[in-house]
């Protein structure tokens, strides 16, 4: 064991020494540098608060949207706006509060649960939170200058492809797709925080309940907005090229797009709902004082959710006219999700009365909330049942149903989590007093103003109609509404006051406030940048409660990496099911790179809004140029050793490559969310195919066999190549290495031209029909995979030549080889579906 | 302190628990083939093949012979699963820091998951079952 081993220190001077080593490596930049941070403590506040303003944003819609329909015949707003703010008010609380606020609670406090520094990419983090604020601004602004969009939150064709020809539809698309890029970054950034950062012991079965239910939603977020993405080019491409993917009279099909949406959209209610049940599975083991009860079947219910969640989506669809075996087996999935979204419910009822519950305003919203989502629960139960459906479907049932969800198992959860983790990340309590005001206000305005909705939609109110005459007798329902919705206005505005109020003469909260088990209840009162002074050691559930002096050892650097000797910020990484630890890994710190990365991502989106598409092109060059620097400077560097002693004898590489590597994972995940957007493409080849006669019409040639024939075997040669080069690097064989490389190039580049070569001779015109159109995209997005593969070559073999990649340290090259299996499948799929099903279907 | 726990995990063979956490996803995923597979079938059946009067018997029989596939692994899994979970002497919560917990919870989280994606799959079936047109 190491003399210097912290976990024998010498004496208080030399701790103290440590420890202000670590706080040098951690310490926040100041001044205008503050938003250079990438800490997930910083990020994961900034993004908490940007969510929240939007949240606010929306909120004041929603009343603008109850003073129209306070009084029949009202002339409050016009019909455009009220369709600009209703389309607004339910994209702005699904896209920029819903989503992104789960994100902010899980790169905030995530890492405090798993007792790590930060997370693995602490920088990905920042640029998805700034990709976030540009984007939501950006979207969020259109209202203000009258051209927000108007389609509704689903923005279903032909309405927007044909009848709404301002960019309100464009600012949509493509400001919503930017954001997108944000939650698939924190899909990325959390499931190998969760897989690959916790504490050394902290195997599966010991994780915080928050961690399992954080995991399955950044898998859902990587199943589920990948099909949004595809189904908004596809109306892209039709708006701004006039590329007929929804147009019925050239083959297209609107349907289509509704599939590809709530493909997105069901799981979406899942994906914001399940992190607040999250944040309740973290506070009720809290205020019950015991462990909570059915740990297994808490797992089984979200798993099980995670998975049902996706087999519900055309119960939007009920009303289309599918056959009613289809609408079936969809109504029949979405009575079965009740059973996992039960089961849990029943597991906090259960530790609530096995426990000695303690009062407090955290439990109020808790309860309130369970009780809120019980009633959307069994309303959803009701449409579910299709024939109900049909009665009640664009009606305000719908309304009333979908609010008892969103408020009941979303909004209550996060205030109460809110009330919660306060202390923890402000140092300050909020009022017990207050929050009771808040919360009574709260349920009594959400109910009088959501309740009634479900009668008037029973009588017949549509819903996204601007006014409605006095005759329908829905003038009182409506009043009633309205006065509801300003209580419940009321309720935040108290609770928002009590959040900014100044708390400036008030004393500091106690350290872990609430007595909780829980490692985020490690965080010192005021709290300090490092997250942990040292990585402890978990063999329990609740280590703040069964294991001895455990917050002492913590305090006092008995565990890992009590130090930082070298100065860098570093975190332990662990095995996925045992977290054994591993890897010593540096994580990069403050940087503005992240910034300019996102306001170039961001210019590429907005400046094709308005078809500038020059600007967006040399914003394009300029976001891959900062992306390029970012990666070369801030990524896999080699370090100045390989081994580092992380205390208590323990000795960790610094560089690993491969599956055991968080950049290799990084990879493999975002590989999974891109497959995705490409099996979305190719089901909706597919889709064309069954529900159209004349798919692929006849006379058509198709791309024909040849040439995509000759594109997928040089892939396959380019693949070999890229494995080649690895071996080659691994051997030290530098010449044979370059050789492979750029035979890899070539061939590539030989590839991607074949690929395009097969729909360019045989004269397929993408805007004629949907079948030369579908293939041009298929093709289109293979070529600029294999454009992307042949940069990373390129980008492998610089960094061998620049010492900043060697025989040993080959991470670059390694996950370059995992793209190109990706590419390969990619290749190979699109080839055989453009050149090989016209032959079959012939 | 607290190192025993963590290295006393050589009661059971590593490769073995590394991998069966798959087994957790693996019932799930078999609704979720069948659900796709009973789908598509019905889907293209309907659409390419049947008027809408027509008796859709054809799709009724493959998607019987899709769920008793999809029944036998779903049980086998959570059979496997069982097993697991009440191996040794173990007890709910598994919460203790050995390997034997770990292999317990990831056993009943998978014979919990085998048993709700049997009911699901089930539900499909009885839909083929009730409804027997493409109407």
């Amino acid at each position: 064991m190491n003399a210097d081993a912290p976990s024998n220190p010498s004496g208080d001077d030399r701790l103290d020494a440590n420890a202000k080593r670590l706080l040098d490596a951690w310490r926040t930049p100041t001044r205008w540098r503050y938003w250079s941070a990438v800490n997930n403590s910083e990020v994961g506040f900034w993004y908490v608060v940007a969510s929240f303003t939007f949240f606010l944003f929306g909120g004041i819609l929603a009343l603008l949207m109850r003073i129209q329909l306070a009084i029949p015949d009202n002339d409050f707003l016009t019909a455009d706006q009220y369709n600009q703010v209703f389309t607004m008010h339910g994209s702005v609380m699904m896209f920029l509060f819903a989503v992104p606020i789960l994100e902010a609670i899980s790169i905030l406090l995530l890492p405090e649960m798993l007792g790590a520094r930060d997370l693995p990419f602490p920088r990905l983090s920042a640029y998805g939170f700034w990709c976030f604020v540009i984007g939501g601004v950006f979207v969020c602004g259109s209202i203000f200058f009258g051209v927000a969009p108007e389609g509704g939150w689903f923005m279903y064709p032909p309405m927007t492809t044909e009848y709404q020809t301002g960019v309100g539809v464009d600012i949509w698309l493509l400001g919503l797709s930017f954001i997108e890029v944000a939650s698939i970054a924190a899909a990325v950034e959390l499931i190998v925080g969760v897989l690959k950062c916790r504490p050394p012991g902290m195997q599966l079965n010991l994780i915080p309940l928050y961690a399992w239910y954080i995991l399955v939603v950044a898998v859902m977020i990587l199943f589920a907005f990948p099909p949004l993405i595809a189904g908004d080019l596809l109306m892209e491409l039709q708006r701004s090229l006039d590329w007929p993917f929804f147009d019925a009279s050239r083959g297209g099909d609107p349907l289509l797009w509704q599939h590809l949406f709530w493909i997105f959209g069901h799981p979406e209610v899942y994906i914001v709902f399940l992190p607040s049940i999250a944040l309740i599975a973290m506070i009720v083991p809290t205020f019950a004082r015991t462990p909570m009860v059915g740990y297994g079947w808490i797992v089984l219910a979200a798993v099980g959710t995670g998975f049902l969640s996706f087999g519900l989506w055309v119960h939007h669809m009920f009303t289309t006219g599918l056959p009613a075996i289809s609408i079936g087996i969809f109504s029949a999935a979405s009575q079965a999700v009740a059973i996992p979204t039960g089961i849990q419910l029943f597991c906090f009822i259960a530790t609530l009365l096995i426990g000695r519950v303690t009062k407090s305003v955290c439990l109020l919203f808790t309860l309130g909330g369970l009780a809120t989502f019980v009633i959307g629960g069994l309303t959803g139960v009701m449409v579910a049942v299709a024939p109900f459906d049909y009665q009640a479907h664009d009606t305000y049932f719908i309304v009333g149903h979908l609010h008892y969800v969103l408020i009941g198992g979303t909004i209550f959860p996060i205030v109460a989590g809110v009330y919660y983790y306060y202390p923890a990340v402000t140092g300050k309590q909020l009022s017990e007093k207050l929050g009771r005001y808040a919360f009574w206000l709260m349920l009594v305005g959400f109910n009088v103003s959501f309740f009634p909705m479900h009668l008037s939609g029973l009588l017949g109110m549509p819903r996204r109609v601007y006014t409605y005459p006095a005759e329908l007798g829905l003038g009182t329902l409506n009043l009633i509404s309205t006065v509801g919705a300003f209580v419940l206005a009321i309720g935040f505005v108290v609770f928002l006051f009590d959040v900014l109020r100044s708390k400036k003469n008030q004393p500091l909260a106690p350290r872990n406030i609430w007595n909780a088990g829980t490692l985020e209840w490690l965080a010192e009162v005021p709290d300090k940048p490092w997250g942990v002074r040292s990585i402890p050691i978990v063999t329990s559930r609740y280590p703040l409660w069964d294991q001895p002096g455990f917050v002492d050892d913590v305090d006092a650097g008995h565990f890992y990496l009590p130090d930082a000797e070298e100065g860098l910020r570093e975190t332990l990484v662990t095995s996925v099911v045992d977290a054994d630890p591993i890897q010593c890994l540096r994580v990069p710190g403050p940087t503005f790179l992240t910034h300019f990365a996102a306001i170039f991502t961001g210019g590429v989106f907005i400046l094709s809004t308005y078809h500038w598409y020059t600007a967006a092109t040399i914003s394009g060059v300029l976001a891959f140029i900062t992306i390029l620097v970012w990666l070369w400077t801030g990524t896999a560097p080699i370090p100045e050793k390989q081994e580092k002693d992380v205390g208590r004898g323990l000795t960790l590489p610094i560089y690993v490559s491969g599956s055991q590597a968080v950049g290799w994972w990084a990879m493999f995940i975002t590989m999974l969310g891109d497959m995705t957007a490409f099996i979305s493409l190719i089901f909706g080849y597919f889709f064309y195919w069954t529900a159209h006669d004349d798919f692929p019409p006849n006379g058509s040639s198709g791309p024909g066999w040849i040439w995509p024939m000759v594109a997928v075997l040089t892939i396959l040669l380019a693949y070999s190549a890229t494995l080649a080069a690895r071996r080659w690097n691994r051997q030290d064989h530098a010449t044979r290495f370059y050789g492979a490389i750029a035979c890899g190039v070539v061939l590539s580049i030989v590839g991607g031209l074949a690929l395009l070569y097969g729909p360019l001779t045989h004269q397929m015109d993408p805007t004629a029909h949907v079948y030369p159109a579908i293939v041009w995209v298929l093709t289109i997005w293979t070529a600029l995979h294999v454009v992307l593969g042949v940069v990373m070559h390129l980008y492998c073999a610089a960094r061998r030549a620049a010492g900043r990649m060697t025989a040993r340290c080959d991470a670059d090259i390694v996950n370059v080889t995992l793209y190109w299996h990706f590419l390969l499948l990619t290749t190979a799929i699109t080839v055989l579906v453009i050149a090989g099903f016209p032959l079959v279907a012939k | 302190m607290a190192m025993t726990e963590t290295s006393n995990r050589n009661e059971i063979n590593k490769t073995d628990h590394v991998t069966s956490i798959w087994w957790i996803v693996v019932a799930p995923t078999v609704w979720a083939v069948h659900f796709l597979a009973s789908y598509l079938t019905a889907a293209i059946f309907c659409a390419k093949v049947a008027d809408s009067d027509r008796s859709a018997g054809e799709v009724q029989l493959a998607v019987m012979a899709y769920t008793v596939v999809a029944i036998v692994i779903i049980a086998g899994v959570g059979w496997a699963g069982h097993r697991r979970q009440r191996d040794g002497h173990g007890r709910s919560p598994h919460d203790e820091a050995t390997a034997a917990d770990l292999r317990r919870l990831i056993g009943l989280s998978t014979f919990l998951l085998s048993l709700l994606s049997a009911v699901a799959t089930i539900f499909t079936a009885l839909v083929f079952y009730f409804v027997g047109t493409c109407h």
